[in-house]
């Protein structure tokens, strides 16, 4: 049988589908929700783009920046992303991964200057297709690995 | 104005070619007697949160050549973040008593933060395994007063090219010259994949060999020798059968060609025989010694000395 929705529907907000099971809530971390208003997750749902199944997160009254949505391509690159305003989609915003990144990646190098001395995250695009970062302090060139993602410093 | 007064000397990442060309430049000047008293009237703070007698005996020599004055610490123990205070509340504190600030810290990228808080000009003097870029300007300025050019030139680094930040800034700069480079050391201690692909994008011709006799084809200018650290190696005995092979001696130097130039960013230890030391193709003292010239040069430039 169909199920009747697979979200509960939101009339204002962000709608991120598309997000690989189970990142959800890696994707709720990285974005700072934590307890900042309502959210919902929908997790394991059948899809035919991801085969491990896909995961969704409705964001009430609250439309991202593009440049949050753009984290979300971190761990997510094929994740569609909807702004609804009045129930109805507003906005299909397409995402590309980021310049830069500020603090929601950990640099996996233990002596960098942000894991020893407090100073904040910061990495810049080194290649796009590989998908690598270099470090702005220690200038290590790391990969995304999705643990190393956490909350906006 | 030049292009470094108040300018911060970090990473080789930041410089291009003709702020290379302008410290080479300028430390050869300095070198032949000109910018004397660059540095009249300036403090310069030389902070070391880990020891290093070579670099900071240099970079205090050549603020003291210059006529400036010189203050600060040797070793950590020293410092008030013995007491807890922060690395950055440090800087902030001591940005107020000089004019510039040299800092050596075990960190990567301590030296980046300290840039970011301080008011003054900051040269790192090495941080972590990441960057030492004055070893780096050193290193060109003594190649280019041997060669009286640094393009077009062939080089062969050797000894720990995995973790040697030395090679790895050297590589970055030598490949803005376009050298022909051979990289030269054991398997397990190759130079990184990351910048050999730089060197691909850049289109450098580069070749990897396992011993310099490999590279006796290639009629080498520059045979840069670094130390291959025992802590790298589990197994000593593993250590001793690899270091062996890459000792250096009079045989090898002909084995090269003869015109070769043996470097080494010092200090040695079994790397280079000491036989080589008097042939014309040591010039590693020389190496050593011009990080003084070099480093006022740098100085002089960034509090405004030499304009």
């Amino acid at each position: 049988m169909e199920r009747a929705y697979k979200v509960y529907a939101i009339n204002n907000g962000t709608v991120i589908d598309h997000i690989p099971t189970p990142l959800a809530l890696k994707v709720v971390e990285i974005l700072g929700l934590g307890n900042r208003g309502i959210f919902t997750i929908g997790v394991g749902f059948q899809s035919k783009r991801l085969p491990g199944g896909k995961d969704i997160l409705k964001i009430e009254n609250r439309i991202l920046l593009e440049s949050e949505t753009d984290t979300i391509a971190l761990i997510a690159p094929d994740a569609t992303i909807n702004i609804i305003k009045d129930g109805k989609v507003s906005e299909k915003r397409i995402i590309s991964i980021p310049e830069t990144i500020y603090g929601v990646m950990q640099c996996p190098n233990p002596n960098c200057a942000t894991n020893k001395l407090g100073a904040h995250r910061h990495f810049k695009l080194e290649d796009k297709q590989e998908m690598t970062y270099r470090c702005e302090y220690c200038e290590r060139v790391t990969e995304i690995i999705p643990e190393n993602l956490t909350a906006p410093e | 104005m030049s292009l470094f007064q108040g300018r911060d000397t970090i990473s080789l990442r930041d410089m291009n070619i003709d702020d290379l060309w302008m410290i080479v430049r300028i430390a050869g000047e300095v070198k032949a007697g000109k910018h004397q008293g660059c540095l009249g009237n300036k403090t310069i703070a030389s902070l070391f949160f880990e020891p290093s007698t070579r670099t900071r005996l240099s970079f205090e020599s050549a603020v003291m050549k210059s006529g400036g004055s010189v203050f600060g610490f040797a070793d950590p123990g020293s410092s008030s973040q013995k007491k807890g205070e922060s690395f950055s509340d440090s800087i902030r504190t001591v940005t107020g008593y000089c004019d510039a600030m040299i800092i050596r810290h075990p960190v990567e990228g301590a030296a980046r933060l300290a840039s970011e808080v301080a008011s003054v000009p900051v040269i790192n003097a090495g941080d972590g395994a990441n960057q030492h870029p004055t070893q780096t300007f050193l290193d060109l300025f003594t190649i280019y007063e041997e060669f009286g050019r640094l393009k077009g030139l062939k080089i062969g680094i050797m000894g720990d090219l995995k973790y040697g930040r030395t090679v790895h800034s050297l590589t970055h700069a030598m490949a803005m010259f376009g050298a022909e480079m051979v990289f030269i050391s054991p398997p397990s201690l190759k130079m990184p994949a990351p910048i050999l692909s730089e060197l691909t994008e850049k289109g450098i011709s580069y070749r990897m060999a396992d011993t310099p006799e490999d590279a006796a084809d290639m009629n080498l200018d520059v045979l840069y020798v670094t130390r291959i650290q025992k802590e790298r190696f589990g197994d000593p005995q593993e250590y001793k059968n690899v270091a062996h092979g890459y000792r250096i001696n009079n045989e090898t130097i002909e084995a090269l060609g003869g015109q070769v130039r043996v470097m080494h960013p010092l200090p040695r230890v079994d790397e280079i025989a000491e036989e080589v030391d008097d042939t014309p193709n040591a010039i590693y003292f020389t190496q050593a010694h011009n990080g003084v010239p070099t480093r006022q040069a740098l100085l002089g430039l960034v509090t405004g000395g030499i304009v």
